[in-house]
């Protein structure tokens, strides 16, 4: 029998916004339910209901059944005795989700006492077990830390251990590795797993990534607008998908197995919950969409064995073995004209040589005093060439923000040299790094914070030209506008009015205003859905093409790295890791954190991700403020580990700097082991072989 | 565009609602109510010396037979003018120095900052106590409005500071700089504007704020000086002969504290209105 | 953590010592006590009056600079100088530190925990009948001046007992000094019913607010909803893990409220007619007394001073997130 069934449940929030609309789904024990689905799916509304945690102005009908007892509806007393018990739930922000002022073990230990009839010293040992048992090291110890003493990972990880305190039999988990960096992600992954092997509990598993749940789901159900519009077996859902959605939504995933070349994209928007479309609610986006689809909205019917699709083309796409690829029109992106000369020929557009960024580490309310350094950028080098991206790639604190912050600012750096089109960002004037600025342009992470809410576009779009002295803007900014993919008459629009994609390329046009050679580019995907994402990886692609120019490119996703980027630079603490073409470092990573970091990602694949083998690195990165002697990475280093004493010591004394591999032409990496290994389709059995 | 969705916001609002309806009616009392009673609020009644209200004096009369309705709109007058300016003054000063303390930081932020914790340290009432003797010799009552405005922007301030700090890391901030755009102008551009809602919400509440500011210091004598009156004076002349002359003391300290009462409701339900993130 | 609170201790009288030096400066350079001798009939003569006011270290014809230099030193040795007729600043003080000690403390004391318990309450009761009464009476109450709800209360109090035919509740003085032994404490209790309720409910009201947005925003928190996924009823939650968050903001705001209660306090004591420091402020002005402003200022910034570092301690006791730092 099912631990969990859940029957045609909406939830209706206040003003008729009907946020989930008839969502069923059932859990066995030992299985993973995924659930994906885009940001205003309905994924999240849907766990909060099935543990009654809504707000109370939330409507919710249908039947969610735990062991065949109802949930909606129940008196508290009765909730109280499930929640956190039978059912436990993983929240995204694990921040947030710990009671700042008490410390973790203290409150694993009330998840343990509200529900057990122990006393306190037990309850505080069995909060150390919990916390020993998700690897926390030294766990007497880090109990009694409060949650901003954890690292971000380290908090998922006693969230965890919080959550299977009580042995439920049922794990919820919304989001849980988004806020994580991919090598900790692997971490948490693992540690989840663990969790279940340890309770046997059935697990609902939410995220938008699809790689996650190809690794993790036995059954996968993909939400849209609210609604399911596709589930079933993993494998049935990512090899054989029926509902256009479904089949976009892989398409559109940029891939660290992938090749280059344009994506999939999905035009438009995921309607608000507000203003559904008659009918499907994906038609207005579907380009398999006829008359019919808009006259009533496709019920999810069964579909082959263990299988559900709402779509009424679903049959069609089955018998014809259509997928994302044939249905989803392509965009063609011209070739680059200026790749034809070779690199060595062209001319650098930005050269940075041993650049050292370090900021004081201040103490003190009133009076700072200076404690310590923070080594952010510690000397790195590299340079791209006029129609080249290079992609800057690293987790949070590698320093990739700040080596950008460097380059933007066009001061002198603290040490080493900045070169931007051949002109030394120590040796400008005021007018030179002025009219400099034309030239080097940015295009930011978040669309929502990098357009200024209280101007009109045009005028967001003017500003740049304005304060370069041009008088009329105006047919400049419609130019700029069509160029992005926008019309002329959003000009007159407010930022607010345009959705995350749109707003990106409005960011795209402004720093296109001034036709700057060289493009900054600081995470401009990361904040998008993935069905948006492609549309703007496309764009990118299609400019450097059409206008020659060059990209530096800042990402921490390395999948769309992948695609848009020529070469690409690996950051760990502060030091550049291993450089390369993408080809070289994705496919033949030298450098030990390279391949764990590509090792980590999750694909979109659940075959390949059931046999994969993984590179799990140990631990947290180290503050830059006190970084390890010699190599860096030798503290988390899967290499150093297996290493001899004698061959050690190079790694504690010496440090490595970037050296080029024998048999390549442009590809270095700073260790002094490297070795060429493929990591990406690595698997046990290939290695039995 | 956007100001027609926040006056929509505003209306739909009933505490705005209300609030506006009676300021509107307050401050036309104050205007126009002095053209229909029968009195100037100069005119002295040698015939009713305190006389209840009633009759031809709808409020009474005071002491000197001045009449209670002509005086205290008079009073609510002042009462109003002083309460705009001050609010209008102060807000603007605390606009610039927070503004300009948290964009550019450093010494400049420094040096505004430890100004400000030194007047907050001193209760602003007592240095205007402590000035409010020169005040007494025949100066403007304006004077009084730019020493009340001197000692009020301080709070707002460090408000509009600590919102600066994290609006000068937004990227579109960001982005102004790498397109070689000047401080100062950042700061009218981008960083004022994205701060209006908290100024206007600010302003308003700081109309109520200078409003009963004025009204205690004249309360003691420290500031409107006789023979000009405001809800102040005469809410302290009205309360030393409450129990036996209620209407003294009634008429200015209810309309005192309705003025205060619908300038707080405008402000909260602007803080409604403007600020997203609030439940409404 | 102790070395911080040391060099905020430092900071702190770093701050008195300048803002008394600055009242003094502006009383010194402002007032005029000269005047309560010029008046006087039969006229006295200006040798004489300048004799009295060096006495007194007042006479403005020494620059203000070498005044400052006197009272200064003064100070520094515990002596706070004369009042304008010769008093003692020290003695007059000493008399009326504890009468504006008592009313400020409990007045806090009494409007901080009933703010702050109305506040929570009001939150957990969001637009229930309960918080709407609670909303619509601080909202009232906020638009009441100190004065004028003062000079309510000692009417009603006045027609109360007029009525009754006894004093119920005291309305003026500090106290009955025929009285003594345990009656006397039972009278001053009685006395300190009205000031103290008109001094804390302004601060009631305003703590009532504040304590209810803080707890509106914990309330939509993470945290609150995973202690109810942990399986706490929802009371135990608000009051275990939001309430005791939502005080921190609380208390940092404590600082920030004793200013505004010295002023309630001035209006208090004169509506009243204690005898404090608030009440000798308003007096010592009107006199021209300089010295005695002065000390009234010092008295005041110490006593923010004092409730903002007592407020600092309050937050890091509250916040292990800066208790660390």
């Amino acid at each position: 029998m099912s631990i969990l069934e859940v029957r045609d449940l909406t939830v209706t929030f206040p003003g008729g916004i009907e946020a989930v609309r008839g969502v069923s789904y059932e859990v066995e024990r030992g299985e993973v339910l995924g659930i994906v689905g885009e940001s205003g799916s309905g994924k999240s509304v849907t766990s909060l209901a099935v543990m009654g945690l809504l707000p109370t102005n939330a409507v919710v009908s249908g039947s969610v059944k735990l062991h065949g007892q109802e949930l909606l509806g129940m008196k508290e007393d009765e909730q109280i005795k499930v929640r956190g018990k039978t059912i436990s739930m993983i929240f995204q922000d694990p921040l947030s989700a710990f009671t700042p002022v008490y410390t973790i073990g203290d409150q694993i230990a009330e998840a343990v006492r509200v529900h057990q009839n122990v006393g306190k010293d037990k309850a505080a040992k069995r909060a150390v077990e919990l916390l020993d048992l998700v690897g926390i090291p030294n766990p007497g110890l880090r109990a009694k830390a409060f949650p901003h003493e954890f690292s971000g990972g380290m908090r998922q990880r006693a969230m965890i251990a919080m959550a299977i305190a009580n042995d439920p039999d049922l794990l919820i988990c919304d989001e849980p590795t988004t806020a994580l960096d991919v090598t900790i992600q692997a971490q948490v992954l693992e540690v989840l797993k663990t969790a279940q092997q340890e309770t046997g509990a059935g697990i609902v598993m939410i995220t938008h990534d699809l790689g996650v749940i190809a690794g993790m789901a036995d059954r996968v159900v993909v939400m849209y607008a609210g609604r399911p519009v596709e589930q079933g077996p993993v494998d049935d859902i990512y090899y054989r998908p029926r509902m256009p959605y479904t089949m976009g939504l892989l398409a559109s995933i940029p891939r660290i197995d992938g090749e280059e070349g344009p994506l999939v994209p999905i035009d438009g928007n995921p309607p608000s919950p507000a203003s559904l479309p008659p009918g499907c609610p994906f038609a207005p986006r579907c380009p398999m969409k006829v008359d019919m689809c808009d006259d009533e909205e496709p019920p999810l019917t069964p579909f082959g064995s263990g299988r559900h699709v709402a779509c009424i083309r679903s049959h069609e796409i089955e018998h014809k073995g259509l997928t994302g690829a044939d249905v989803f029109p392509v965009p063609v992106i011209p070739p680059n004209e200026v790749v034809r000369v070779p690199r060595a020929e062209r001319p650098t557009v930005l050269e940075l040589d041993d650049m050292i960024k370090h900021y004081p580490l201040l103490k003190g309310a009133i009076v700072k005093r200076r404690v310590g350094t923070v080594y952010a950028v510690d000397g790195i080098s590299f340079d791209i060439a006029q129609g080249e991206t290079l992609a800057l790639v690293g987790e949070s604190g590698c320093g990739k923000t700040t080596t950008l912050q460097q380059i933007m600012q066009l001061q002198p750096p603290e040490g080493g040299r900045v070169v931007v089109l051949g002109k030394d960002s120590a040796k400008l004037d005021k007018a030179g790094r002025k009219s400099l600025r034309g030239d080097l342009q940015i295009v930011f992470q978040d669309p929502m914070a990098a357009l200024d809410p209280r101007m009109p576009v045009g005028d967001i779009i003017a500003e740049p030209l304005r304060a370069h002295g041009e008088k009329d803007v105006r047919p400049k900014v419609e130019e700029l506008l069509e160029l992005v993919g926008l019309a002329a008459e959003h000009a007159e629009r407010y930022p607010q009015q345009f959705s995350g994609g749109q707003r990106q390329r409005i960011g795209i046009a402004r720093a296109l205003a001034l036709e700057p050679k060289l493009l900054v580019l600081d995470e401009p995907v990361s904040a998008l859905d993935v069905s948006i994402q492609a549309g703007v990886i496309n764009l990118l692609d299609e400019l450097k093409s059409r206008l020659g120019l060059s990209y530096l490119f800042v990402a921490h996703d390395l999948a769309v790295v992948r695609h848009l980027a020529d070469r690409v630079a690996v950051m760990y603490l502060g030091r550049i890791a291993e450089i390369g073409t993408v080809e070289d470092v994705y496919d033949r990573p030298a450098h030990p954190y390279t391949q764990a970091l590509l090792s980590a990602i999750p694909l979109p694949d659940p075959e390949l991700e059931r046999t994969r083998k993984r590179i799990l690195l140990e631990g947290d990165l180290p503050s830059p403020a006190d970084p390890p002697s010699g190599c860096r990475f030798r503290t988390r280093c899967p290499k150093f580990a297996v290493l001899s004493e004698a061959e050690r010591r190079r790694c504690v004394d010496e440090e490595p700097s970037v050296a080029r591999l024998a048999n390549a032409v442009d590809h270095g990496a700073a260790c002094h082991y490297a070795e060429e290994v493929e990591v990406i389709t690595a698997s046990d059995n290939q290695e039995e072989e | 565009m956007r100001s027609k969705v926040v006056l929509r916001r505003l209306f739909r609002n009933k505490q705005a609602r209300y609030g506006t309806i009676a300021l509107v009616v307050l401050v036309a009392l104050a205007y126009l109510g002095p053209f229909v009673g029968p009195y100037d609020w100069t005119d002295k009644d040698f015939l009713a010396f305190l006389s209840p209200p009633g009759g031809d004096h709808w409020w009474g009369t005071t002491t000197i037979g001045q009449d209670m309705y002509a005086v205290t709109l008079r009073g609510m007058q002042k009462s109003i003018i002083i309460g705009f300016l001050v609010a209008i003054i102060s807000t603007g000063l605390a606009a610039i120095v927070g503004a300009f303390a948290g964009y550019f930081g450093g010494w400049v932020d420094k040096v505004l900052m430890w100004g400000v914790d030194l007047l907050l340290v001193l209760p602003s009432f007592l240095i205007i106590a402590i000035i409010s003797p020169r005040l007494r010799e025949g100066a403007s009552w304006l004077w009084f409005v730019v020493l009340l405005a001197a000692f009020s922007w301080m709070i707002t301030s460090r408000v509009v500071r600590s919102m600066t700090l994290s609006l000068r890391e937004r990227e579109y901030v960001l982005a102004a700089v790498y397109m070689g755009i000047p401080r100062w102008k950042i700061i009218f551009r981008h960083i004022v504007p994205n701060l209006s809602s908290l100024l206007i919400i600010d302003a308003t509440l700081n109309v109520s704020g200078a409003v009963i500011g004025e009204a205690a210091l004249s309360f003691f004598g420290f500031g409107i000086q006789p023979p000009d009156v405001s809800l102040g004076t005469l809410i302290a002349e009205g309360s030393r002969n409450a129990t036996g002359y209620p209407w003294l003391f009634a008429f200015p300290a209810g309309l005192l504290v309705l003025l205060v009462l619908s300038v707080n409701l405008i402000g909260d339900g602007l803080r409604d209105a403007l600020d997203p993130g609030s439940n409404s | 953590m102790g070395r911080y609170l040391l060099r905020r201790l430092a900071i702190n009288v770093i701050l008195v010592a300048i803002a008394a030096s600055l009242a003094y400066m502006l009383a010194a350079t402002t007032m005029n006590p000269r005047g309560a001798y010029e008046g006087r009939q039969p006229p006295v003569a200006e040798a004489v009056i300048d004799a009295t006011l060096d006495e007194y270290n007042l006479n403005d014809k020494t620059p203000v600079l070498v005044r400052y230099g006197t009272w200064a030193k003064g100070v520094i040795t515990g002596d706070f100088g004369r009042t304008w007729n010769g008093g003692s600043v020290n003695n007059e003080m000493g008399r009326r530190i504890m009468v504006s000690l008592r009313l400020l403390l409990i007045g806090t004391l009494v409007g901080f925990a009933v703010g702050v318990a109305l506040g929570a309450i009001s939150a957990v009761k969001q637009y229930k009948l309960t918080d709407r009464f609670i909303g619509v009476s601080s909202f009232v109450i906020m638009a009441v001046p100190v004065f004028v709800l003062a000079t309510l209360l000692a009417i009603a109090t006045y027609n109360l007992n007029r009525g009754l035919g006894f004093s119920l509740i005291e309305y003026t003085g500090e106290y009955n000094p025929r009285l003594s032994g345990f009656d006397q404490f039972l009278n001053r209790l009685n006395h300190l019913i009205l000031p103290t309720i008109s001094l804390s409910l302004g601060l009631i009201a305003f703590y009532s607010r504040i304590q209810r947005n803080m707890m509106l925003d914990v309330l939509n928190q993470d945290f609150v909803r995973t202690a109810m996924a942990k399986g706490l009823r929802r009371r135990t939650a608000l009051t275990k893990h939001a309430l005791r968050t939502a005080l921190i903001p609380a208390a940092t705001y404590f600082a920030f409220a004793f200013g505004t209660m010295f002023t309630g306090a001035t209006f208090t004591e004169k509506i009243f007619a204690w005898h404090g420091m608030g009440a000798w402020l308003v007096d010592s002005i009107n006199q021209n007394d300089v010295n005695s402003v002065a000390a009234v200022t010092f008295f005041t910034a110490v006593c923010v001073l004092f409730a903002a570092f007592l407020s600092d301690l309050l937050v890091a006791a509250l916040d292990p997130r800066v208790r660390v730092s």
